[in-house]
């Protein structure tokens, strides 16, 4: 299996920060606020491997860190410290190391993003097929025909009705501008997909036609995905391997089935008994 | 340098009015304009004796270009004759002591032009000012002008081809009629002022300098000689130009000279009739002349 991303010692701090940050905060201090500076250590020393085609599980409850992990390999914060490599086609791009450019040329051509609030990832005053015309014009694709051909076949691969592409999302329902945002990023065909809580909020049908269609994709395509949730059902079905985070850290790591059946950290003991 | 005013012709003010350090520095910002073909280069736009947004901007460019052998025209919207034209000229008269002025594009060394680009091609040895209400193209897409900086420093331009794309989408056609973006150089997308899209392709290799100024917003930008400036378009929906073919399909002629390759301004009479004239009113005069003459020469 050929290695995707490689993840190492990932951190994010919100606020000025200080020497003491990192002790007095995590899950044994309870806490990821800092009682001596007062910044907020969203990601502490994450690290992680992903390989191709593989999904990722990252679970953990509100504020635990999950989405400041996708946000700083998806380039929309910049980390405190860490590391991440990216391998495509035998080249390897050290994501951090890059100029602003070459990380909007990856985060263009070789990355897509499904945020959970379509807000973020679509823009609401274009029509869906131009959302992911967008996509296709910053990867270098200027040809009129073939852009409208391509947002046909994604918006009928998402399960779009074709009449509605030169429509407004904003007039869609929330699960129709969740498929448009799916469309859009894997309009260039990325090799890595990251998905940040992309069925909260929806309701149980709609959830369970998504996760079908995240699954096809990755069975079509061999995409490697990460998938951010706080909910162990979506955990299970979807993913092979997860972590579970809290105040930040990473306090398990491992096989989801093993995880799900066997918990070994307290925490997460306590998240799967509340969930079962 | 002269910094002091001098008072020669009978006004208080220094030639050109704005004083000679002023000068100097609308020139840098031109050097550096022309330096970096297409980059809005920020400079520090005077109060001028009239309301911004009436081509101030062109204005400082004209003044500070200004010599006393130059031979100045004024254009709005391809007339000599209208009342922003007349006033910049009559301005220019007054403080400019000894440039001569004329209406003749052929005449001209400097031009200063509102929304048009003369019909007559321009010479090495002309240079053309344009007044910019809007000087940066990304405006429609964005409205932070800290991440519009920063998109034209990576040359992304994407959002504006959403917008052709969108057009397309709604009308089967690019709808913009005026102000369309233009790629100069390879690299920087400008907004080349209001100027139709039928003088867009006049940027392309100009012979003479082609230089813009925004006073309200600040900003000089240059297309320098023989430059390369293409408009943004698909690789199968190329960029065209106005068509002037009525329902038969012919091309419409001017109805004062008969010109058939120009750009024409329509006129509805009160009837709801239209008829159509050379928006340059210099090149109509100049092919009436010219017609005139091969009238009165013996057949």
């Amino acid at each position: 299996m050929n290695k995707i991303l490689e993840v190492r010692g990932l951190s994010k701090i919100y606020g000025p920060g200080c020497p003491q940050c990192l002790e007095s905060t995590g899950p044994e201090a309870d806490t990821n606020l800092c009682p001596h500076c007062g910044s907020v250590v969203a990601i502490h020393a994450v690290s992680f491997d992903l390989y191709e085609g593989e999904i990722l599980g990252v679970m953990g409850e509100s504020g635990s860190g999950k989405s400041t992990v996708v946000k700083t390999l998806y380039f929309d914060q910049a980390p405190s410290s860490g590391e991440a490599f990216f391998f495509d086609n035998d080249k390897q791009y050290e994501l951090f190391a890059l100029n602003a450019a070459q990380q909007r040329w990856l985060r263009n051509h070789r990355f897509g993003m499904v945020y959970q609030n379509p807000n973020l990832g679509l823009n609401f005053n274009i029509t869906a097929g131009g959302n992911i015309a967008e996509r296709l014009l910053m990867s270098d694709l200027l040809h009129y025909g073939a852009i409208r051909e391509r947002a046909k076949t994604l918006l009928a691969r998402t399960e779009v009705l074709l009449s509605r592409i030169d429509d407004l999302p904003k007039h869609f329902s929330g699960g129709m501008q969740q498929r448009v945002q799916i469309a859009k990023a894997l309009a260039t065909q990325p090799p890595l997909l990251f998905l940040d809580e992309v069925t909260t909020g929806l309701d149980l049908s709609v959830q369970a036609r998504i996760l079908d269609l995240i699954l096809e994709i990755q069975q079509e395509l061999k995409t490697a995905m990460i998938v951010v949730t706080h909910d162990l059902g979506v955990i299970r079905l979807l993913t092979g391997r997860a972590i579970v985070m809290k105040y930040g850290r990473v306090i398990e790591a491992g096989l989801t089935d093993q995880i799900l059946e066997d918990p070994q950290h307290a925490y997460t003991q306590r998240l799967v008994a509340s969930a079962l | 340098m002269n910094a002091v005013p001098n008072s020669h012709a009978g006004n208080a003010y220094n030639f050109g009015f704005l004083d000679e350090y002023a000068k100097k520095e609308v020139r840098r910002a031109i050097l550096k304009a022309i330096a970096i073909p297409g980059y809005q280069v920020p400079y520090a736009s005077r109060e001028m004796p009239m309301g911004r947004g009436f081509g101030t901007g062109g204005l400082q460019l004209t003044l500070s270009l200004i010599g006393p052998d130059d031979v100045v025209k004024v254009i709005d919207q391809g007339s000599d004759d209208s009342v922003n034209a007349v006033n910049l000229r009559r301005f220019i008269e007054m403080t400019c002591p000894g440039v001569s002025t004329t209406t003749k594009t052929a005449e001209a060394t400097l031009i200063q032009s509102r929304h048009r680009i003369p019909e007559l091609p321009l010479t090495s040895n002309q240079i053309i000012v344009l007044q910019v209400p809007y000087p940066d193209p990304l405006v429609v897409v964005e409205p932070s002008e800290d991440k519009r900086k920063t998109m034209h420093g990576e040359a992304d331009y994407s959002r504006l081809l959403v917008k052709l794309y969108e057009d397309l989408v709604k009308f089967d056609e690019i709808t913009i009629s005026h102000r369309y973006p233009t790629r100069i150089n390879g690299h920087y997308v400008i907004d080349p002022s209001p100027i139709p899209r039928w003088d867009v392709p006049k940027l392309n290799d100009s012979a003479a300098l082609i230089l813009f100024g925004a006073g309200r917003e600040k900003k000089i930008y240059a297309v320098p000689p023989h430059t390369k400036a293409v408009p943004l378009a698909f690789n199968d929906v190329p960029f065209r130009v106005e068509d002037f073919r009525d329902e038969q399909g012919r091309r419409r002629a001017c109805a004062r000279c008969g010109c058939v390759n120009s750009f024409l301004d329509e006129f509805v009479a009160d009837s709801g009739s239209k008829t159509y004239q050379c928006s340059d009113s210099d090149w109509c005069d100049s092919q009436l002349l010219q017609a005139r003459q091969t009238e009165g020469e013996p057949a």
